[in-house]
This record gives C-alpha cells, sequence and structure tokens, in this order.
C-alpha cells in the first residue's frame, strides 16, 4: 500500500512548510491562519497513526478555540507590527546557527535508536484490538488515570479563572447594581417624615439636607 | 516504502527546531512568540502520540491530551496577560517588559 506513505508525505511536508510560515510571515494574521493550517495537517498525521480521538479533538480545541483566541488579540491590539519585525534579519544569523545545532542533535538522537526489545513487554495499557480508539482511551482515561483526568481539569479551571480575573475591569463611570446593599436596606434607613413648616415651602439648604 | 517510528520522530523534530527558530527570530513579537510555543508543544504531542502508536501503548495518547490541555491553557493565560499589558502600555514589544524588575 502506497497511499499511507504518500499521505505521510502530503502531510508532513505541507505542516513543515506551514510551521515555516507561521514564523516567518510578515503580517501575524496570516502566521495564525498558517498555525491553523499546521494544526489541521498535524490532525491528519494522528489519523495516519490511528489516533482519531486526539486528532478531532486537535482540529476542535486548537482551530475552535486557541486559534480564535489568537486572531481576537491580534485584531482587538492596535499594534503596529513592522516596528515589531525589525531586527528579524539581525537574529537570523544567531537563530539559524542554534535552530541547525539543535536539529543535527534531535535527528542523531532519533535516527541512532533502538527500541529496547524488552520494553515491549512492559507496556502500561496495550491498545485493545476491537474497539475504536475513542472507546480505548475513554476505558483508561475515566478508570486508571482519573486522577490525570481531575488534573487537566483543575488546569482548565485556574486559566478560565485567572483569564478572567486578569481581564476584568470595572470602568468607574459605569453604575452597577450592588445587591448586598440593596437587600441591607431597611425602611428606617431609607424613609424619613419631614416637618415643612407651612407658608415657606422647601428651603434650599433644607432640602440639600434631606435628600441625600 | 513503509512509514517508521523515525519518519514521525523526524517531523517533530524539525517541528520542534523550527519553534524555537521562530522564537529567535521574532524577538520583538511576542504573539508570534507564544505561537512559536504552540507549535513546540504540538511536536511533543507528535512525539508521544507516534511512540504510543508504534510501542501499541494506549497511556501516550492519554498524556498527549494532558499536554492539550496544558497548551490551552497557556494560551488563554498568556493571551490575558498581553492584553492586560497592552492597556497599561499602550504597547506589546518584549523589550519593554520590564515593570517587574527589581
Amino acid at each position: 500500500m502506497i497511499f499511507p506513505a504518500l499521505f505521510f508525505y502530503l502531510f508532513s511536508a505541507v505542516l513543515i512548510a506551514s510551521a515555516v510560515m507561521v514564523i516567518a510571515s510578515r503580517n501575524p494574521v496570516h502566521s495564525v491562519l498558517f498555525l491553523i493550517l499546521a494544526f489541521v495537517n498535524a490532525a491528519g498525521l494522528f489519523i495516519l497513526l490511528g489516533a482519531e480521538f486526539l486528532a478531532m479533538i486537535l482540529v476542535v480545541v486548537y482551530v475552535g478555540a486557541v486559534a480564535v483566541l489568537f486572531l481576537f488579540v491580534i485584531m482587538m491590539l492596535d499594534v503596529d507590527f513592522a516596528e515589531l519585525r525589525e531586527g528579524f534579519l539581525e537574529y537570523l544569523p544567531v537563530g539559524l546557527l542554534v535552530g541547525a545545532i539543535f536539529l543535527a542533535e534531535l535527528l542523531l538522537v532519533t535516527g541512532g535508536w533502538v527500541i529496547n526489545p524488552t520494553l515491549t513487554k512492559t507496556v502500561a495499557v496495550p491498545i485493545p484490538g476491537n474497539v475504536t480508539n475513542t472507546e480505548a482511551i475513554g476505558l483508561v482515561l475515566y478508570t486508571t488515570y482519573i486522577h490525570y483526568f481531575q488534573v487537566a481539569a483543575l488546569v482548565l479551571l485556574v486559566a478560565m479563572i485567572g483569564a478572567i480575573v486578569l481581564t476584568l475591569r470595572h470602568k468607574a463611570n459605569v453604575k452597577r447594581q450592588n445587591i448586598s446593599v440593596q437587600n441591607a436596606r431597611t425602611k428606617a434607613a431609607a424613609m424619613a417624615v419631614r416637618q415643612v413648616p407651612s407658608g415657606q415651602g422647601l428651603r434650599e439648604s433644607d432640602a440639600a439636607e434631606w435628600v441625600k | 516504502m513503509t512509514i517508521g517510528l523515525g519518519h514521525y520522530l523526524a517531523v517533530g523534530a524539525i517541528l520542534f527546531t523550527l519553534g524555537i527558530l521562530g522564537i529567535f527570530l521574532n524577538r520583538k513579537n511576542i504573539i508570534v512568540i507564544l505561537m512559536s510555543v504552540e507549535l513546540i508543544l504540538l511536536a511533543v504531542n507528535i512525539n508521544l502520540v507516534s511512540f504510543s502508536a508504534f510501542l501499541n501503548d494506549i497511556v501516550g495518547q492519554v498524556f498527549a491530551l494532558l499536554v492539550l490541555t496544558v497548551a490551552a491553557a497557556e494560551a488563554a493565560i498568556g493571551l490575558a496577560i498581553l492584553v492586560v499589558y497592552f492597556r497599561n502600555r499602550g504597547s506589546i514589544a518584549v523589550q519593554d517588559i520590564n515593570m517587574m524588575k527589581g
């Protein structure tokens, strides 16, 4: 079968090309769109690996949430991005040097590996052959690894509270309802009977004192 | 022409290196730096899932799910900090971020 290999090379070529465009694009909006393309192609690689659930989660979470969040922030902030791009070529040599060293090391490590034969006997949870990938993940995620699941939920909770607390602001000139103050108001505090002298009307000084 | 574990690991390594290169090249633009961090975490996920598939162990995919959660939380918090910083200073230049300096 030539098709898996063909699709692997297609997905990984587009993935790497769009990753290059993410870091080299002049306009950050284009960077986000290339990031979306990179994530979709990574999802294709995950499908080739048999991890359909993670592929779908990658598309839903990244393309649906994270990339749109990036787009919102870029379009909301009024920033001169041309100014931020100054020094791009200045850092290119040192960046390429570090990148080349890093890539060489990584490829040496990943190219020279041999899987220990005893490792395949110590697999924690083998992938069951008779159920779908989603069901296989669910079978272990909610039983053996329930604590990892709860830690992930707590991480999301902290992120949600943090983002809300960071970005919430009260404007001074906007009136807001204060429910506890409203509920604490009694008849004695809110109402009073005033004796207005007959024939003289309401004086300015009295009115200012009574109507607070 | 079979695609082995090494092919996937090479893709992950190249993607990781591109993420690091992005941090070096876009040192003034913190939004692109955040996107580069997302690329790095994606490379990590590709490694985890490919080892999970080739070692026939589902735990790698469970851990990739955890990495995905952390990446989403990191993007949300990072962008929230960025928005607050832009409100206070009117710019997002990395060089200007020294208000907390000792």
